[in-house]
């Protein structure tokens, strides 16, 4: 177990540091200039080299990498031109609003998805599983700002239940904060409980094969107490692999909700850093989510060799 | 999964696809004539007797379907239908040849990683860990923000985002194949690798990625959706449904065709790309669940 963890901990820094470099390319290589954005009309040739220098942009390209990597060592990840804000600063006052927005996706995903997939795996072939089925393909196939668009039609604009881009902060109120969040948070669970669900139903028709489930009928267990005590457990390893398979794809999605329900959030700030061509804070940020991305892959790889000592790769 | 009595398990779980399969029969068809219809659509755009999607009537904004305009107008009294059936071009050329050129690429990389190994499989697998390592929109956004939005970008982008994946399938396909008998054979008869790969490995790997392209077209055509919507993906006027999406959320209360319509015409599309997809992949991988 150590061992493992301490392979997989060996690949993560060539990762993250490969990480660093392609941020760095991305932000370096491609076409546009720092100084004449920050400098903007008052760009003419002379402000714009003493700018270069000031920023350290008439270096070499891997002394600058240098440079900054040393400052991302030291958590400096840049100061936005625009704001005077440090890229951490800006991130952490985004952070809680994305990191709710993603709890209550997985949450509302698990709640819809785990009952229906219990129900199928009951009955295998019948009506309700094929229509669950039919469902889950179709939702998969729903862009996310098309269901955010459907939500805000259906709740906001037609029955005036939920407030549309009404942001209202966690301190300021519980219920609040709830309503503001309800849907984006339905938007994001109802892209994610297909996964969750076809995962751990095709999971659970197997389990409940197995021959200790038939040992525990014959025990005269009740199935409910089967169900849940001897099949949904052990496929809860399924769930924690779903789950972190489907994070990428989740953050992807909060910069949409973000932005179609006006959160501020990380995803909102990285695409206003992209509309105002805030480049630090873009790279910053983007740097910041990759990191933190590898780091949550990392830990689902570690939790799940802790749930199941097989490790039971490559069947999710 | 207990392997040893899995025979008995395993006719009681193809029941399901299999049953689903003969079902997906008529869907199947449904699918690939939708996309059919969406591609001569795209093609023919041009000849088809339609509105110019350009063409603003001011008198005439916001205008629910009628003889005139089938679809309706849009907030600047354009044409719906003639700007779904040009958007259908911009999400097809952008959903088709980004998966195409990744398909490529990936299909070279995985096979020459997966057929040879060593130096090259580490490098190659390296990449794209790296890559995967950025979530990938995030990663779309940004290299669109710094590149410039055009057509072109956005299918370079994509293509390149899509590559890791296509190569982690091509390898796995490689790595199942190149143990088997026939390949063994091949080199005993003296068969040069360069013969190898193109005979009797690329052909059967070729099903599989063809499956998976599709299912590659259905994520880029959402994909480019969402960069269109949030206007860095498509440049305007050029009509893309995601741009016409973002645009008819602002008449959403009064006029929701707007958003709507190319909404259900994107939605259709995606799924049918999938129905496709999935059917073609049942076929060619027959082990449950396979994805």
């Amino acid at each position: 177990m150590l061992g493992l963890i301490g392979r997989r901990l060996a690949y993560l820094v060539p990762v993250i540091l490969a990480v660093t470099a392609l941020t760095f390319l991305i932000a370096n290589l491609l076409p546009g200039d720092l100084a004449i954005v920050m400098l903007g009309d008052q760009a003419t040739p002379e402000n714009v080299a003493a700018l270069h220098k000031q920023l350290g942009l008439d270096l070499p390209l891997w002394q600058q990498y240098l440079h900054w990597l040393w400052g991302v060592l030291h958590g400096d990840f840049g100061t936005s031109h625009r704001t005077g804000q440090t890229v951490l600063n800006a991130i952490a006052g985004r952070l809680p609003v994305t990191l709710e927005l993603l709890i209550m996706a997985e949450l509302g995903g698990i709640l819809i998805g785990v009952p229906l997939a219990i129900l199928c795996a009951v009955r295998p072939g019948s009506a309700f599983d094929r229509t669950v089925a039919g469902i889950a393909f179709g939702s998969l196939s729903v862009p996310p700002f098309m269901l955010a668009i459907l939500l805000i039609f259906v709740f906001a604009l037609r029955l005036h239940l939920l407030p549309a881009t009404a942001y209202v902060p966690l301190s300021d109120s519980l219920l609040g904060n709830l309503r503001s969040m309800a849907l984006p948070g339905a938007t994001l669970a109802l892209l994610e409980w297909p996964t969750i669900m076809r995962v751990l139903r095709s999971d659970m028709i197997s389990t409940l094969q197995e021959d200790y489930i038939a040992m525990a009928r014959a025990k005269g267990l009740s199935p409910r107490r089967i169900l849940l005590v001897h099949a949904l457990k052990p496929s809860s390893l399924t769930l924690v692999t779903v789950i972190g398979l489907n994070i990428g794809r989740l953050i992807g999605g909060a910069v949409i909700t973000e932005s179609i329900f006006a959160l501020p959030g990380v995803g909102r700030l990285l695409l206003e850093s992209i509309y105002l061509r805030d480049f630090i804070i873009l790279q910053g940020g983007v740097l910041l989510v990759a990191i933190g991305f590898v780091l949550v892959n990392f830990l689902v790889d570690m939790l799940y060799a802790v749930l199941d000592p097989r490790i039971r790769h490559g069947r999710a | 999964m207990a392997a040893l009595d899995s025979a008995g398990k395993l006719a009681l779980e193809l029941e399901m696809p299999a049953r689903r399969r003969r079902r997906l029969g008529i869907v199947f068809w449904l699918a690939s004539s939708w996309i059919a219809l969406v591609v001569a659509l795209a093609i023919f755009a041009d000849l088809l007797p339609l509105a110019d999607p350009f063409a603003q009537a001011l008198l005439a904004r916001r205008a629910p379907p009628s003889a005139a305009h089938l679809l309706g107008t849009d907030a600047l009294g354009r044409d719906i239908l003639a700007r779904v059936i040009f958007g259908a071009r911009a999400s097809l050329e952008i959903g088709l040849l980004a998966p195409l050129a990744a398909t490529l690429v990936g299909t070279l990389l995985g096979m020459l990683s997966g057929y040879f190994r060593g130096r090259f499989e580490t490098f190659a697998i390296g990449t794209t860990d790296v890559l995967l390592a950025f979530p990938p929109l995030v990663l779309a956004l940004a290299i669109v923000a710094y590149l410039g939005q055009s057509v072109t970008n956005v299918i370079l982008v994509l293509a390149i985002l899509t590559v890791p994946a296509v190569t982690r399938v091509a390898r796995a396909a490689t790595l199942a194949i190149r143990e088997r008998e026939f390949v063994t054979a091949a080199r005993a008869l003296g068969a040069g690798h360069l013969r190898i790969l193109r005979r009797e490995i690329l052909p059967n790997i070729m099903l599989p990625l063809g499956a998976y392209f599709l299912v590659l077209v259905a994520v880029t055509v959402v994909v480019e959706g969402i960069l269109s919507f949030l206007g860095l993906g498509v440049p305007p006027p050029q009509p893309s449904w995601g741009g016409m999406i973002a645009e008819g959320r602002d008449s959403l209360d009064i006029a929701p065709h707007i958003a709507f319509i190319p909404a259900v015409a994107m939605f259709l599309t995606v799924l049918a790309f999938n129905l496709v997809g999935d059917s073609l992949r049942a076929i060619t991988d027959p082990r449950r669940g396979a994805s």
